[in-house]
């Protein structure tokens, strides 16, 4: 048994009957990280914040909008013209949907770069994945409900690839539908898990994920372990406590995210037809399909991987595929060397070809396909499949440079 | 890592290469428009030809009309008077703070043009508004249209008839022939020329048109201006609070090291 805490006063009172001071010591203020974190560390807490944000603005929205396919549009309109500050609000929800993904592809990209999804860490990356899935989720069902025409023909097109599962392909379909077209049926489930349900498992895992890495630490930039150099109390000599170090740091990272977050909400909130599309201004429309169905900027990347395969269910297959390889790439990486700091040359190249291809792919997803298009689509599907491939080849025996005891 | 992050930008500038495509379909006039967010005179003048000429097929069913009142300075008296033409269900004038519809029923509207007119609440966001400065000046002759005898140069073989031949006139086009990056020879219409003059003089005409473009782009995000302004003083608020939490950062880390 560990010592109850002896405060005073209120806080004493709650300690005797709730572990405050001792959560707040073991996750903030005792909680050691090392003392190197870079800009890339930024976005962990600004995933939080975004998460916050989402959810209070979603909840204010959810008190305006209407799940009726007959009055979603309208209500979104509503919001926007009638309902005091419900531009904003909505404003902050859109922008704040794409911002969840730069941030969340941001830090994953470092978990990459750093190695944070090495032993003794992969459950964190596991559950990081799982919250990735979940917030994809939450994304598409949530772009259903503004109702417009992009809306509507998104949602035929990625549920219609269900359909390409043989057996049950059609009976799937039909199933998540909930009718034989996307209609006001989809588009009430859609809300009920839009604002229940993927909420709640994604708030469930982000606390997993955050529980994890508190049990084994923060990585770092260098890759080193700091809780192998503690001193003579047990505290890592590289290590800080999150609070009050890492707080102040992370409102400075808050408060630069905002600033741009503001330029997007408040100077270009569809910026530039990738974070609200232009045809989704028009109602959605069963009976007239858009020239050109573009998925949201967050999904073209895999959109491109399934439109650069000419079978379909190989497509779907190859699409599943590129998100499912992601969770076993703390086993694909036979490194013991965590850092790109210490890593081989080709570690790096591999690296600079995943971003390549991914970018790529993003951007070719998001425009109608050509001939030229699809070939290049097929090379940077090639070189996204191939980071994995090659990671798993060169971390074998790879050529890497001596890791320092401690922290630079 | 440093060098990662360049060789990743450099490729990065190559992506629009390949994305760069030989060029939609060829459309007349394509000319761009300058909107003055503070002219609300023009605005107030645009609000005037939507009520007259569009409101008798469209509607703005989003918009209400006391709200395009309050935010161009036209007072309830004055929209009664000048802008509201339409009686609700008990028959009597519509009041200052109904929304903007017809009386056309959808029914009907199917009837005469074959489509119901699209509301026109969004339309300059949904379609640009060069795009409908354009086609609203791209009418022009074209006899092999039953019952319209228009064509636009924008937007070819439209439902729509020329609302405002009589302000505009009547044109018809002058073509051009053209090889596309196929080889295959077009016509491509490259002008306009005059076949019954309306009352509006071309600059006038002109004029109008981009006053009505500016109100439905006032119409489609009527909180523009409210949200340019209070992003600045959020953004302004920002970069001082930036200040603060900089140097507090700075405080506490003086001891780290």
């Amino acid at each position: 048994m560990s010592e109850k805490q002896t405060g005073t006063g209120l806080i004493g009172w709650i300690d005797a009957r709730f572990p405050l001071t001792k959560m707040f010591e073991e996750h903030l203020s005792k909680y050691y990280a090392p003392k190197n974190f870079n800009f890339w560390y930024f976005f962990g807490s600004l995933a939080l914040l975004v998460l916050v944000l989402q959810i209070v603005t979603g909840i204010f929205l959810t008190m305006h909008y209407k799940p009726d396919g007959d009055l979603a549009f309208a209500s979104v309109e509503y919001i926007m013209r009638d309902v005091d500050w419900g531009w904003l609000l909505r404003y902050l929800h859109s922008t704040g949907a794409s911002a969840f993904f730069i941030v969340v592809y941001l830090h994953m990209f470092r978990a990459l770069i750093y190695g944070s999804y090495q032993k003794p860490r992969e459950l964190i990356w596991i559950f990081g994945m799982f919250i990735f899935l979940a917030l994809m989720a939450e994304g598409f069902m949530g772009y259903l409900l503004p109702w417009g025409q992009m809306s509507y023909w998104g949602a035929q097109v990625i549920i219609s690839l269900f359909g390409a599962i043989p057996l049950v392909g059609d009976e799937l379909t039909l199933w998540i539908r909930g009718d034989f077209v996307i209609s006001d049926a989809t588009l009430n489930r859609f809300f009920a898990l839009h604002v229940i349900a993927v909420p709640l498992v994604l708030l469930m895992l982000v606390v997993m994920h955050i529980i994890a890495l508190h049990e084994v630490g923060s990585n770092n930039p260098d890759g080193v372990e700091i809780k192998k150099n503690k001193d003579e109390n047990g505290i890592p000599l590289d290590g800080i406590p999150f609070h009050p170090y890492y707080s102040v740091k992370d409102i400075v990272g808050v408060v630069v995210f905002l600033i741009l977050f503001s330029v997007v909400v408040f100077f270009m909130p569809e910026m530039g037809g990738y974070f609200l599309e232009y045809a989704n201004f028009v109602p959605a429309n069963q009976f007239k399909t858009p020239e050109h169905i573009a998925p949201v900027w967050y999904f073209t990347p895999f959109y491109a991987i399934l439109r650069a395969i000419p079978d379909k269910l190989m497509g779907v297959i190859a699409m599943f595929a590129s998100i499912g390889v992601l969770f076993f790439l703390p086993w694909i990486d036979r490194g013991k060397v965590k850092s790109i700091r210490y890593r081989s040359g080709a570690f790096k190249l591999l690296i600079v070809i995943l971003v390549v291809s991914f970018i790529g792919l993003g951007y070719l997803g998001a425009l109608p396909a050509t001939e030229t298009r699809t070939m290049f689509a097929r090379l940077f599907s090639i070189g996204y499949f191939g980071f994995f491939l090659g990671l798993w080849w060169i971390s074998k025996n790879e050529n890497t440079k001596p890791v320092p005891e401690r922290v630079q | 890592m440093k060098k990662v992050l360049i060789i990743v930008a450099g490729l990065g500038l190559l992506l629009p290469a390949i994305g760069w495509s030989a060029g939609g379909g060829h459309t007349y006039p394509n000319d761009k428009i300058e909107i003055d967010w503070n002219d609300k005179a023009a605005m107030q003048r645009g609000a005037r030809t939507f009520v007259n000429y569009c409101m008798s097929c469209h509607e703005a069913a989003y918009s209400r009309y006391n709200r395009v009142g309050s935010d161009l300075g036209i007072s309830d008296e004055l929209l009664l008077e000048n802008l509201i033409f339409t009686t609700d269900v008990n028959g009597e004038k519509t009041k200052v703070g109904a929304l903007m519809k017809t009386t056309m029923t959808p029914e009907y509207a199917e009837q005469a043009f074959g489509i119901v007119p699209p509301d026109l609440s969004l339309i300059a966001r949904s379609r640009g508004v060069n795009w409908l400065y354009n086609y609203l000046r791209g009418f022009y002759v074209d006899e092999s249209r039953e019952g319209l005898g228009v064509n636009n140069g924008v937007f070819a073989n439209v439902g729509m008839p020329h609302v405002l031949a009589d302000l505009q006139g009547l044109q018809r086009p002058m073509y051009q022939t053209v090889t596309d990056a196929q080889g295959n020879e077009q016509e491509i219409i490259v002008g306009f020329e005059m076949l019954k003059p309306g009352s509006m003089s071309k600059s006038e005409y002109d004029s109008t048109i981009h006053d009505l473009v500016a109100f439905l782009d006032y119409l489609a995000e009527p909180y523009k201006q409210t949200r340019r302004n209070v992003g600045t003083g959020v953004i302004i608020f920002l970069f001082v609070f930036l200040i603060l939490a900089y140097m507090l950062k700075k405080e506490y880390w003086k001891d780290v090291h």
